[in-house]
C-alpha cells in the first residue's frame, strides 16, 4: 500500500491505496466521488474525464499515485452553488439524454474552452474526440459547448 | 408559472427543458455500480477464450485466494441455477436450447461464462480467476450462416441435431402471378453486418436479500424491471411479491438491456446462497462479448416491376444469425421486419421467408429498431436501384409507387394498416431544405467534369411500425407477454401530483414528457407534476421501454388516468360548489360554476377536499387517485424524408457527409427538443451502421472489433450536424394523435446514407458497397467495378 494525498473536489485527504488503484477507483471508492463514472476499460470512452491541476484527464488512465499532491476536481466539485456556464448550456441545449457521458464530457469541455475560449464548430468536435456519446449524436454537445464559450467569454 | 391560462395545449407542444437533467450533470448520479450497500461481495465471472470447446473446471484453488468468499463452476451450480428465458416462440417447432447462466460441459462462444469467484472487493475476485484451471477441449466452430446450414456443418448445439432454430414464412397476394412475365427485376443480396450496441452505462446488477424474510431488492441497469422481477420469480420460485426490482438511473440501453441476463439471475443466485449483497459490474470488454448484438442479416431480395418502375411485387428471404443461444427475444427480432419490408409503397404480392441460424457467437437480440433497420434498409436501397435502372430520379420512383396521403388509413400488403402520413409533404420540405435541385445540378457538373471527389445524394423514405404492440397481435404471433401500458395519478393533498408509470426510461426524458401531459390535463403547474418509475416497488405494473412504445402505449396511460382524476375532482366540485357537474366549466386548474362569478374551486383546493373527505357525495371514494390500464388498439407509423449528401474521394474511398436533412413525421409532438434529441441521436447510429461499425470475428471465433478503439463508435468529429424539421400528421391509433421517434432516426439513416455513397460511384459502374462503407470497402468497390482487382 502507498500513501497519498489528494484533493478532490477542494476536500484534502491521505489515503493507503495499492499501487495498481486507478485515479477513477480511487475517486469513486475511497473517496465516494461516484458522480464520475467508468465506460470502458481501454481509455477510449471517456465517461471518466475529470481535471487534474485543471487539464482534462480520463481518470482511467492515471494510477492514484500519480495523483499524490494534486488537485482534483470532478463533475461533483465544478459547480459553487450556481451551476457551471457549461453545465447551464448542457441543460438549456439538451446535451445529454441517459447523462453516462455527461459527467466527462462536461469536463473535457471546461477544459477545452479554457484553451480554446471561442471555439468553431469543428474545433469543438475534435477537441471532444475523446469523449464518446451514444445518446444525442453530439449536435446539441457541440451547441451547448459554443454557448458556454459565448458565456464564459462575455463573463470574463 | 401560473395555472390560469387554458388547459389544452398549455405544455403540450412546448420545449420544456428536461427535469431529468439536474443530477446528471452534477453528479449526483445514481447508477447501478454506485450502490453500495454495507457487507457487499463483489462477483466476477470468468469466460471462455474458445468459441465452441468442451470443458472440465475446477475452482478450488479460486477458493484460497486473498478476500475469496466462494467460487462456483456451472457445474457446481447445475442444479440451482435455471435456464435462461427466450419468451417469444416464433414457430411451433422452432429449437430453443438450453442456456444456462455458467456453462456446465461446452461453451458455445468466447465470451460464454465458465465460473464465478465472489469476493470482498472486485479486485480481489478479479485476481482469483486466475486461480480457476479449465480445461478446454477445442470443438469445431461454425461462425458463417450459409456453413452452418450445410449438412455437413459442425453443430453448435450437437443434440439439437440441426443449427436451424427456425424456418418462417408467408405469403401476401398473388406472388407468382405478380412475378410471371414482370419486365423488371432488382436482385440483390444484402448484408446487415453484426453491431454492438454500446450503450455508454456498461450493464450492472446488485442483489441485497432479507435472508430471514426470504425478500430480495435487485438494482439492475436494465430497460424492463418488470420483466426482470417475473423472471427471476419464475426462474427461482421466489414469490415476485418478494422481489423488488429497481432501474436506478440507467446509462443507454437501446435495446441490449432489455433482455433476462445470466449475470441478473447468477447475482440474485449468490445473494440467496451467500445472505448477503453481492454485486458484479461488467467491464467493457466484457459487454462487447457477453451484451447482446445486433442485426446480421443476409437478405436476398427480387422485386418485380413494370417497365415504368411501377412494383408489382417483393420477395424476401432472410438469414439471420441468432447466435449461441436464444435471449429474450432473439428469433422474433428479424420477424419485426417481417411486415415492413414493403415500406410505403404499394404492391400487389409480397413474399417473406426468414431461417433463424444457430453460430457460435454472441447471441442477438433487439438493437435501436430491431428487425425494423434492415427492413427499411432493404427496400430503400432497391427503390434506388430501380431508379438507377430506370434513368429516372430516386424521388420520382418513389413517387410512382408510394401510398398517396389521401389513400390513408391504407391496408398495405402485409396485413398492417398504416393509420396515417403525408409522404408528399414530408418529401416538398426535405427537398427545399435540402436544395435537391442545386445538388442535383452540383453533382451533374462534378461528373462531368470528372471531379476526384464525387457527390452523391442518398434518399430514404421510410416508415416504421411503433408503439409495441396491442397484446392479441402479439399472442398471435407467438410472444409470451402482452403490449399494454400503466400508469396511475394521484393528486396529493398539497395540490402536487404524482404520476407513477409502468415504463422504464433510459434517456429518453419521459419525466419531462409525462409531466406535460399531466400538468395540461389537470391544470396544473409543470414543476408540480413528480413522475415516478422503474421500481417496482413504487411502480407494480408495467411493460417497460423499447420499441417507441413509452409515449404511444405509456404516454396515452398517463394522459387517460389523469382524466380519470380530473373527471373524479369534477364530481368532488360539483358537491363542494352545491351545483350539478353539468354546471361545472373546468380552466386553468379551476372548476367554475358556469355564469355564477366567484364561485370557483381550483383542483388543489378539490385535493385537499378529498384528502380531508369532510363532505363528499355519497359513494364518493377519498383522495384523488386513478390507474389506467391502457391496451393499444393498433400501432402506429411515423415516417419522413432524409436525404444525405456524401462527397466521396474516389481516390481514397473516403467518404464525407456534407449535408444530412431529415424530415420526420412523429404525429403530435409534446416536446420538440426531446423529439429533435431523440432524431439526432438515432441518426448518428444509423451512420454508424453505414460508415463506421462492424463487429468482426475471425476464423476461431474471436471477436476482433472487441474493444471501443477497434469497433470506432463515432465521435463527434465523425459526425455532420444534421438539418431536422417535422410536418405533423396525427396518428388515428391513439387519443393523443402521437406516435414513437425513439428508432426512426436509425431506421431512416442507414439506406440514406450507403444510397448516397452508391449515387456518387454510379459512373464508375458501382452498384454496392458493403456496410460499412469504409475507405478500404468504398476504394475495392470502384477497383472491382472498373475491372480491377483488389
Amino acid at each position: 500500500m502507498t500513501r497519498i494525498s489528494v484533493t478532490v473536489d477542494g476536500v484534502e485527504s491521505t489515503d493507503e491505496v495499492e499501487p495498481r488503484t486507478l485515479l477513477v477507483q480511487y475517486l469513486r471508492e475511497a473517496r465516494g466521488r461516484t458522480g464520475t463514472p467508468v465506460g470502458c476499460d481501454t481509455s477510449n470512452c471517456g465517461a471518466c474525464t475529470v481535471l487534474v491541476d485543471g487539464r482534462a484527464v480520463k481518470s482511467c488512465a492515471l494510477l492514484a499515485v500519480q495523483a499524490d499532491g494534486r488537485e482534483v476536481t470532478t463533475v461533483q466539485g465544478l459547480s459553487n452553488g450556481a451551476l457551471h456556464p457549461v453545465q447551464r448550456a448542457f441543460h438549456e441545449r439538451h446535451a445529454l439524454q441517459c447523462g453516462y457521458c455527461t459527467p466527462g464530457m462536461i469536463m473535457a469541455a471546461v477544459d477545452l474552452l479554457r484553451e480554446t475560449p471561442d471555439p468553431t464548430e469543428q474545433e469543438v468536435r475534435e477537441g471532444l474526440e475523446g469523449n464518446l456519446c451514444r445518446c444525442t449524436g453530439y449536435q446539441n454537445i457541440v451547441a451547448a459547448v459554443r454557448d458556454a464559450a459565448a458565456e464564459l467569454r462575455g463573463a470574463s | 408559472m401560473t395555472a390560469t391560462q387554458d388547459t389544452g395545449t398549455r405544455e403540450v407542444g412546448t420545449a420544456r427543458r428536461r427535469k431529468e437533467d439536474a443530477h446528471l450533470i452534477t453528479g449526483q448520479t445514481t447508477w447501478t455500480d454506485n450502490i453500495q450497500l454495507a457487507g457487499t461481495v463483489h462477483a466476477a465471472l470468468l469466460r471462455s477464450p474458445m468459441a465452441h470447446a468442451r470443458i472440465r473446471v475446477d475452482v478450488s484453488a479460486a477458493r484460497n485466494e486473498p478476500g475469496v468468499v466462494a467460487a462456483y463452476s456451472g457445474a457446481d451450480l447445475a442444479d440451482e441455477l435455471a435456464g435462461l428465458p427466450s419468451a417469444w416462440q416464433v414457430t411451433p417447432d422452432w429449437v430453443a436450447p438450453e442456456h444456462k447462466p455458467l456453462a456446465t460441459d461446452e461453451v458455445r462462444y468466447a465470451g460464454d461464462a465458465v465460473a464465478v469467484v465472489v469476493a470482498d472487493t472486485r479486485a480481489h475476485a478479479v485476481d482469483a480467476l486466475d486461480a480457476i484451471e479449465v480445461d478446454y477441449e477445442p470443438l469445431p466452430v461454425v461462425l458463417d450462416m450459409e456453413r452452418a446450414m450445410a449438412d455437413d456443418s459442425p453443430l453448435v448445439h450437437s443434440d439439437a441435431g440441426t443449427n436451424v432454430c427456425f424456418r418462417y414464412s408467408d405469403t401476401f397476394g398473388d406472388v407468382a402471378g405478380a412475378f410471371a412475365d414482370a419486365p423488371l427485376h432488382i436482385t440483390r443480396r444484402y448484408v446487415q453486418q453484426r453491431l454492438v450496441p454500446c450503450a455508454m452505462e456498461p450493464r450492472s446488477v446488485v442483489v441485497a436479500p432479507v435472508p430471514a424474510a426470504g425478500e430480495y431488492t435487485v438494482w439492475s441497469s436494465t430497460q424492463i424491471p418488470h420483466f426482470v422481477r417475473l423472471f427471476l420469480a419464475l426462474l427461482t420460485g421466489v414469490s415476485e411479491s418478494r422481489i423488488r426490482v429497481i432501474a436506478p438511473d440507467v446509462g443507454g440501453g437501446f435495446g441490449s438491456k432489455l433482455d433476462i441476463y445470466a449475470e441478473e439471475l447468477l447475482t440474485f443466485t449468490l445473494a440467496r446462497k451467500l445472505g448477503r449483497p453481492v454485486k458484479w459490474t461488467e467491464t467493457r470488454s466484457e459487454a462487447f462479448q457477453a451484451t447482446i448484438h445486433g442485426r446480421d442479416q443476409i437478405q436476398d431480395l427480387d422485386l418485380a416491376c413494370d417497365a415504368d418502375g411501377r412494383i408489382r411485387g417483393l420477395r424476401v428471404n432472410l438469414l439471420a444469425d441468432m447466435g449461441a443461444y436464444l435471449q429474450l427475444l432473439t428469433p422474433a427480432i428479424p420477424l419485426l421486419g417481417r411486415a415492413m419490408f414493403p415500406g410505403i409503397y404499394k404492391m400487389d404480392a409480397y413474399e417473406f421467408g426468414c431461417v433463424g441460424v444457430f453460430t457460435d457467437k454472441t447471441p442477438t437480440d433487439a438493437y435501436r429498431g430491431a428487425g425494423r433497420p434492415e427492413a427499411t434498409f432493404a427496400i430503400e436501397r432497391l427503390l434506388d436501384e430501380l431508379a438507377a435502372e430506370l434513368h429516372v430520379d430516386p424521388l420520382e420512383i418513389r413517387r410512382r409507387n408510394w401510398i398517396r396521403h389521401e389513400e390513408f388509413p391504407y391496408d398495405q400488403i402485409a396485413g398492417l394498416t398504416y393509420d396515417s402520413g403525408n409522404y408528399e409533404a414530408a418529401t416538398a420540405r426535405a427537398t427545399e431544405l435540402f436544395d435537391y435541385a442545386g445538388l442535383r445540378a452540383e453533382q451533374a457538373r462534378r461528373r462531368e467534369a470528372h471531379d476526384p471527389v464525387q457527390l452523391g445524394i442518398g434518399v430514404s423514405t421510410y416508415t416504421e411500425m411503433c408503439g409495441l404492440a396491442p397484446s392479441r397481435w402479439l399472442g398471435d404471433r407467438g410472444y409470451a407477454g402482452g403490449g399494454w401500458e400503466a400508469a396511475s395519478v394521484r393528486l396529493l393533498p398539497t395540490g402536487k401530483v404524482e404520476a407513477v408509470v409502468g415504463t422504464s426510461p433510459h434517456g429518453q426524458g419521459h419525466v419531462t414528457t409525462f409531466s406535460q401531459i399531466v400538468a395540461d390535463t389537470l391544470g396544473v403547474p409543470f414543476d408540480d407534476v413528480e413522475v415516478v418509475h422503474g421500481d417496482t416497488a413504487a411502480a407494480p405494473a408495467g411493460l417497460d421501454t423499447y420499441g417507441s412504445r413509452s409515449l404511444a402505449v405509456g404516454g396515452v396511460a398517463v394522459w387517460r388516468a389523469a382524466q380519470r382524476v380530473r373527471d373524479k375532482a369534477k364530481t368532488l366540485a360539483a358537491h363542494l360548489l352545491e351545483v350539478s357537474e353539468d354546471d361545472l366549466d373546468f380552466d386553468g386548474g379551476s372548476f367554475a360554476v358556469r355564469g355564477t362569478p366567484g364561485a370557483t374551486k381550483t383542483i388543489q383546493e378539490v385535493a385537499f377536499a378529498a384528502f380531508a373527505a369532510h363532505s363528499i357525495p355519497e359513494g364518493f371514494e377519498p383522495t384523488l387517485s386513478a390507474d389506467f390500464v391502457l391496451e393499444p388498439d393498433d400501432f402506429s407509423f411515423p415516417h419522413g424524408t432524409h436525404l444525405c449528401a456524401v462527397d466521396v474521394d474516389t481516390e481514397t474511398g473516403r467518404v464525407t457527409i456534407r449535408r444530412y436533412v431529415a424530415v420526420d413525421d412523429v404525429g403530435k409532438v409534446v416536446n420538440p427538443l426531446i423529439v429533435e434529441g431523440q432524431v439526432h441521436g438515432g441518426l448518428a447510429q444509423g451512420i454508424a451502421q453505414a460508415l463506421h461499425e462492424i463487429a468482426v470475428y475471425d476464423e476461431d471465433g474471436n471477436l476482433t472489433t472487441g474493444t471501443m478503439v477497434d469497433y470506432t463508435p463515432p465521435s463527434a468529429a465523425d459526425l455532420p450536424s444534421f438539418t431536422t424539421d417535422r410536418t405533423e400528421t396525427p396518428s388515428t391509433t391513439n387519443p393523443l394523435g402521437v406516435k414513437g421517434v425513439g428508432e426512426a432516426g436509425t431506421i431512416a439513416s442507414t439506406p440514406a446514407v450507403v444510397n448516397a455513397v452508391v449515387d456518387a460511384l454510379r459512373p464508375y459502374g458501382v452498384t454496392d458497397v458493403p456496410m460499412p462503407c469504409t475507405p478500404e470497402r468504398v476504394w475495392r468497390a470502384i477497383h472491382e467495378a472498373q475491372g480491377g482487382t483488389s
